[in-house]
C-alpha cells in the first residue's frame, strides 16, 4: 500500500492475550465452574421421533436420595423458543424428534441424576414420522406442526432479478444439475455446558458460552417471563463456537428452571454423544440449479431452488437462505437471477448456524457449476471467472455496494501458485491408478458487519488510568478467534500505547455495553471501529492536557510509545500516565474515559431481499491440488492455496490462524464429514465414527494476504473469520473433477462416492 | 458404594484420596483435586483433550480408572510451568498462535512433551503422528505443528 503508515501495533503478530491462561490450564470453561452447593443437571430425551406424550410420571425419581429437582413441561412457562417460536424447552403434548427434551433432573452428582432419569416413566403414543424433506412436502405426509401446512416452514426466501426466462432463451449454453449436501457438526472440543444461579432477590446469573449475550438475555427473559434486568450473563472461556452458540436453546432454559426449583446452582454439561445428537447442525440441502452463458463466457442467468431439511424446530438453520442467496446473486456478475426455497419440517434434529451460514453450501453449488459451465463452453475455468469477476464499486443484484474488491488478484494469485496453466489445461501424468488435478473456487461474504437485526452495533468503553494502563470494555465476545487481542491492538494504536498495555473486559453483560453478537465475521470490523472511536475520544482529552503542559497546540503533538511529544521536538516527551495524573490530581480534576457505539451505515434487506447489509464485502479464492486413487476412491489433497482480500491484516498470525482453521473445516466438509441420520437417529455420534480432520488430514497450505485497505474498516480491515471454510469444498470438488474427468454432485467425497462415480464412468465407456 | 483409598503424586505433590471404583482419572483430577486444566472433550478416549502424563507416559485420563493410578506419578498441564517460567512448549504454543479456544491445548502440549522427550530426533511427519490422536477444531493444526517443531529444533 502506498499510504502504508508506520504502525506500532497494526500489522504485528501479537500473541493472543489469553494464550498463557490457556497454555497453563488456568482458563475457566463453563464445565470448570464450581459454586457452593452446585448440582448437576441432566435431560431426559424422547424415545420416539414423533409421538404424543400421554403421561410423564416423575414420582419415583423425586424420591431418590440426592435428587433436588425434577421438572417437566408443567414446570415451564407456556412460552416457546426460536425464530419461529415453535420450540417449547420441555415438550408437553408431543415429541417431534429423538432429541426432544421431555423432563430434566438436578441432583447432587451426575450418577444420581442419571439414575433419576431412568426412573421417570413416560407413556407415548407413537405417530407416523417423516424424515425425508421431499416426502414431507407430499400431500398426506405426517403433519409435524399443526400450524405448518404441508410441513412448510412459514419462512420463505425468494428472490428475482432481471428476466431469467428471456436470458435462458438467449443463452448459448445451459447446464442443470442437482446437488445434495449433508448434515455436519461444529465439533467444538468443549461439550456444551452452562451454569444457572439464582440469588435471594430473584436475580438469575447464567454462566454461558453464548455468542449473543444480549439477545440471549432478552430471549431468556421472554421465555422465563421475567425482566431482562434481572438476568446477568457471564461468558466464561468458550471452548469452540463456530455458530453453535448463536441461539438460546432449551438446555439453558432447563438449567435455569432446575436451579430455581432446587434453590441451588445447577451445572448442565452435555456428553459428547449429546453434543452430536442434540445440538443443531449445519443445514443439509438439496439444490436444483440451472445456469447459462453466452459463447464468450458472459454469464446469462442462474435459476436455483433449494430444499432445506429444517428438522423438527426452527433455529437459525431455517434462515440460512438469507446468506446462501448471497453466493447465488452476487458471486461473479450475473444479471438474471431466480432464487427460491422450501424449508421443510421433518422428524430429524433441527439445524442451526454454522461458520459461513449457508455460504459454504451456496458457494459449493455455484462454483461447481461454474466449472461445469466452462467445460460445456470449452473455456478455461479460470478465464470464465475472470471474465465475470466482481469489481470495486459494483452494485450486485441484491444491492450490495461493493467498495474494495481484490477478487481478480486473488484468482490470479491462486492460479499462479497452483501452476494452473500447466497443471489444469495440459493434464497431468497418470501414475498407475493415481490421477491428479487442480481446481479453484472463490467466495463473497459480508466483511463489514451484517445488518440482519435492526441494530448491527457494538459499544466500547475505553479508560486510561493514572499509570497509562488502558482498559477496553467491549460488547463483543471472545470465542477463541483472537478478537480481544485484535481489539487491544486497535485501541493501543489509536492511543499510542502497546497492545500488551491493554486489558480487555468482554465477559459480563452487567458491565459491557451492548453488542449484537459474535457472528458474520463482524467483530474485528464492528467492535474494532467502536473501540477505535472510543480510544480516539480519550486520546483527544490526553492531547488537550498535554498541550497545556507542553505549551504546544494539540495538532502539533504526537502520541506514540506511551508518550506525548511535540512533532518537531520529540525529545521533549511526557509519559501518558504523567499527563493523566496532572489532570486528575488537581482541583476540578478529570478522569480519562470515553464510550462509543458504532452502528455501521448499512441497511436491512427489504422484503424482496435487496439492501446493502454490509459496509464492505470480503472476497477470496482457494485452490486445491488433489490426487485421486481410482482403485480405492481415496482423495488426497496435496496442496491448498488461499488468497484473501483481508482489507488490512491487523494481526497476520491470528488472521492466518483463522484461515487455516476455517480451511480444515472445509476439508472435512469436502472429504470426511457426514452425520449419518437414519429414521431421525444419528448413527455416528462419536469422534470415532464421525470423522473430523486430524492433523494427518490437513494438507499443506499457502496463504497470500491481499490488502485492499478498506476505507470503512478499522485501519482498513475487513472481517474474514468464516471465509476459510466457505470455498474449500468447491475448490477440492473442482480439482477432483479435473483429476477424474467426471463430476460428483454430493458431499462428502468419501471413497465410496468417488469409486461409484469412477465405476459408472467406466461402465459407460464399455 | 465402597470407596477405595489411593495414594498418588500429582505435579510433585502427594495426595491421599478416596474414590469410587468407577471414577476415572480425569474426574479425580478435575472434581476431587480441582485440576480443571485437564479438559474432558469426549470421555471415551477419542479426542485427546484430557491427556496427562502418567509415570512419564501420555495417557487419555478418561480411559484410566483412578484406582489404576494408585502409586503413580502424574503430571497435568498445571504442573508444567516451574517457578513462573513456562515450559518451552507452552511458550511456543503462545508465541506461534497455536492456541485458539484452548480446549485441546493442554492435551496437545502434554502429548508433544511426551514425544519430544522420548524422541529428540523427530522429523515433522513424526510430530504429526505424535498428535494425530488429539483433535483440534480451531487451528487446522498448522500452528500447533509449527510450535512443536520450534521446540524440537531448539529455536
Amino acid at each position: 500500500m502506498s499510504d502504508k503508515k508506520k504502525y506500532t501495533n497494526i500489522g504485528r503478530s501479537v500473541p493472543k492475550l489469553d494464550a498463557v491462561e490457556k497454555a497453563t490450564g488456568k482458563a475457566v470453561y463453563p464445565q470448570d465452574t464450581n459454586l457452593p452447593g452446585m448440582l448437576y443437571g441432566k435431560i431426559l430425551w424422547s424415545k420416539h421421533p414423533h409421538a404424543e406424550i400421554l403421561k410423564v410420571d416423575t414420582t419415583e425419581a423425586q424420591k431418590l436420595p440426592g435428587v433436588k429437582a425434577v421438572i417437566t413441561a408443567k414446570d415451564m412457562p407456556p412460552t416457546k423458543l426460536g425464530f419461529a417460536q415453535d420450540n417449547p424447552p420441555l415438550k408437553g403434548d408431543k415429541v417431534r424428534s429423538l432429541r426432544d427434551e421431555v423432563a430434566a433432573v438436578a441432583a447432587v452428582d451426575e450418577d444420581t441424576a442419571e439414575k433419576a432419569l431412568e426412573m421417570i416413566k413416560v407413556k407415548y403414543k407413537p405417530l407416523p414420522p417423516v424424515f425425508d424433506p421431499e416426502e414431507a412436502m407430499k400431500e398426506g405426509a405426517p403433519q409435524i406442526h399443526a400450524e405448518a401446512k404441508g410441513n412448510r416452514n412459514k419462512l420463505h426466501y425468494a428472490f428475482e432479478y432481471g428476466d431469467v426466462d428471456a436470458a435462458r432463451a438467449a443463452s448459448d449454453v445451459v447446464v442443470k444439475h442437482r446437488f445434495k449436501l449433508p448434515w455436519v457438526k461444529h465439533c467444538c472440543l468443549a461439550p456444551y455446558s452452562c451454569v444457572a444461579r439464582w440469588d435471594e432477590s430473584g436475580k438469575l446469573t447464567m454462566y454461558s458460552p453464548t455468542q449473543i449475550p444480549f439477545l440471549y438475555q432478552r430471549d431468556l427473559a421472554n421465555i422465563l417471563q421475567m425482566p431482562s434486568s434481572k438476568i446477568r450473563v457471564i461468558q466464561p472461556t468458550i471452548g469452540g463456537a463456530f455458530g453453535s452458540k448463536l441461539d438460546l436453546y432449551p438446555n439453558e432454559v432447563i438449567c435455569a428452571v432446575l436451579a430455581k426449583k432446587a434453590g441451588q446452582p445447577v451445572l448442565l454439561t452435555y456428553t459428547r454423544e449429546e453434543e452430536f445428537k442434540c445440538t443443531p447442525s449445519r443445514q443439509p440441502v438439496i439444490a436444483d440449479i440451472e445456469m447459462g452463458a453466452k459463447k464468450d463466457g458472459t454469464l446469462t442467468f442462474r435459476d436455483v431452488f433449494f430444499i432445506l431439511d429444517n428438522g423438527a424446530y426452527t433455529s437459525w438453520g431455517a434462515t440460512i437462505p438469507y446468506v446462501l442467496m448471497n453466493s447465488v446473486t452476487s458471486l461473479y456478475k450475473c444479471q438474471n437471477i431466480r432464487f427460491d426455497t422450501a424449508i421443510i419440517y421433518t422428524n430429524n434434529m433441527y439445524s442451526g448456524a454454522m461458520r459461513g451460514y449457508g455460504n459454504p453450501q451456496g458457494t459449493f453449488v455455484v462454483e461447481r457449476m461454474m466449472d461445469i459451465l466452462a467445460e460445456k463452453l470449452g473455456l478455461d475455468a479460470l478465464e470464465l471467472r475472470l471474465k465475470n469477476c466482481n469489481q470495486p464499486n459494483e452494485v450486485t443484484p441484491q444491492g450490495f455496494k461493493v467498495t474494495t474488491c481484490g477478487l481478480r488478484e486473488c484468482l490470479e494469485t491462486v492460479a499462479q501458485r497452483l501452476d494452473w496453466k500447466n497443471k489444469r489445461n495440459k493434464g497431468q501424468k497418470e501414475t498407475g491408478t493415481l490421477r491428479r488435478g487442480v481446481g479453484l473456487a472463490s467466495y463473497i461474504h459480508v466483511g463489514g458487519g451484517a445488518r440482519v437485526y435492526r441494530s448491527d452495533g457494538c459499544g466500547a468503553i475505553v479508560k486510561v488510568d493514572d499509570f497509562g494502563h488502558v482498559t477496553l470494555i467491549t460488547g463483543s465476545t471472545e470465542i477463541g478467534t483472537g478478537t480481544e487481542t485484535v481489539l487491544a491492538q486497535i485501541t493501543a494504536e489509536e492511543l499510542g500505547v502497546h497492545a500488551e498495555d491493554v486489558t480487555v473486559v468482554n465477559d459480563d453483560s452487567a458491565i459491557k455495553p451492548w453488542d449484537v453478537g459474535i457472528h458474520a465475521s463482524r467483530t474485528t470490523f464492528i467492535a474494532g471501529n467502536a473501540a477505535r472511536e472510543a480510544a480516539a475520544k480519550v486520546k483527544a482529552e490526553i492531547l488537550k492536557t498535554a498541550s497545556e503542559l507542553l505549551e504546544e497546540p494539540e495538532n502539533k503533538l504526537e502520541i506514540n510509545d506511551r508518550k506525548v511529544y511535540p512533532k518537531k521536538n520529540p525529545e521533549k516527551t511526557l509519559e501518558i500516565g504523567k499527563v493523566i495524573r496532572k489532570a486528575h490530581f488537581r482541583q476540578h480534576g478529570q478522569a480519562f474515559m470515553a464510550e462509543a457505539f458504532y452502528d455501521p451505515p448499512t441497511e436491512m434487506e427489504d422484503e424482496d431481499y435487496r439492501g446493502n447489509i454490509s459496509v464492505t464485502y470480503g472476497f477470496g479464492t482457494q485452490g486445491a491440488e488433489v490426487e485421486v486413487d481410482t482403485e480405492t476412491g481415496q482423495v488426497r489433497v496435496l496442496k491448498m492455496v488461499i488468497a484473501n482480500d483481508v482489507g488490512r491484516a491487523i494481526n497476520p498470525m491470528l488472521l492466518e490462524a483463522q484461515l487455516e482453521g476455517g480451511l480444515s473445516m472445509g476439508v472435512g466438509y469436502a472429504l470426511l464429514e457426514k452425520l449419518v441420520v437414519e429414521k431421525g437417529e444419528v448413527l455416528n455420534p462419536s469422534f470415532l465414527d464421525y470423522k473430523m480432520p486430524t492433523v494427518k488430514d490437513m494438507p499443506p497450505v499457502e496463504i497470500v494476504l491481499i490488502e485492499t485497505d478498506d476505507p470503512g474498516g478499522p485501519y482498513g480491515a475487513k472481517g474474514i473469520a468464516e471465509s476459510g471454510t466457505i470455498p474449500t469444498a468447491a475448490a477440492i470438488g473442482n480439482a477432483v473433477a479435473n483429476a477424474l474427468g467426471l463430476h460428483l454432485f454430493e458431499l462428502p467425497m468419501q471413497p465410496e462416492v468417488v469409486l461409484k462415480a469412477v465405476k459408472a464412468k467406466l461402465a459407460k465407456r464399455d | 458404594m465402597m470407596k477405595h483409598r489411593l495414594n498418588l503424586r500429582v505435579n510433585k505433590q502427594d495426595f491421599e484420596v478416596f474414590v469410587k471404583p468407577k471414577t476415572t482419572l480425569v474426574d479425580l483430577l478435575r472434581d476431587e483435586l480441582g485440576l480443571t486444566g485437564t479438559n474432558k472433550g469426549c470421555g471415551t478416549g477419542e479426542c485427546g483433550a484430557c491427556t496427562v502424563l502418567m509415570n512419564g507416559n501420555a495417557v487419555n485420563s478418561c480411559l484410566v480408572l483412578a484406582v489404576e493410578a494408585d502409586g503413580a506419578e502424574i503430571t497435568t498441564i498445571e504442573g508444567l510451568a516451574s517457578e513462573g517460567r513456562l515450559d518451552p512448549l507452552q511458550q511456543a504454543f503462545v508465541d506461534e498462535g497455536a492456541i485458539q479456544c484452548g480446549f485441546c491445548t493442554p492435551g496437545m502440549i502434554l502429548v508433544a512433551k511426551d514425544f519430544l522427550e522420548k524422541n529428540p530426533q523427530l522429523r515433522e511427519e513424526d510430530y504429526k503422528t505424535a498428535i494425530s490422536g488429539n483433535l483440534c477444531r480451531c487451528t487446522g493444526y498448522v500452528k500447533i505443528v509449527k510450535a512443536i517443531k520450534k521446540v524440537a529444533e531448539g529455536e
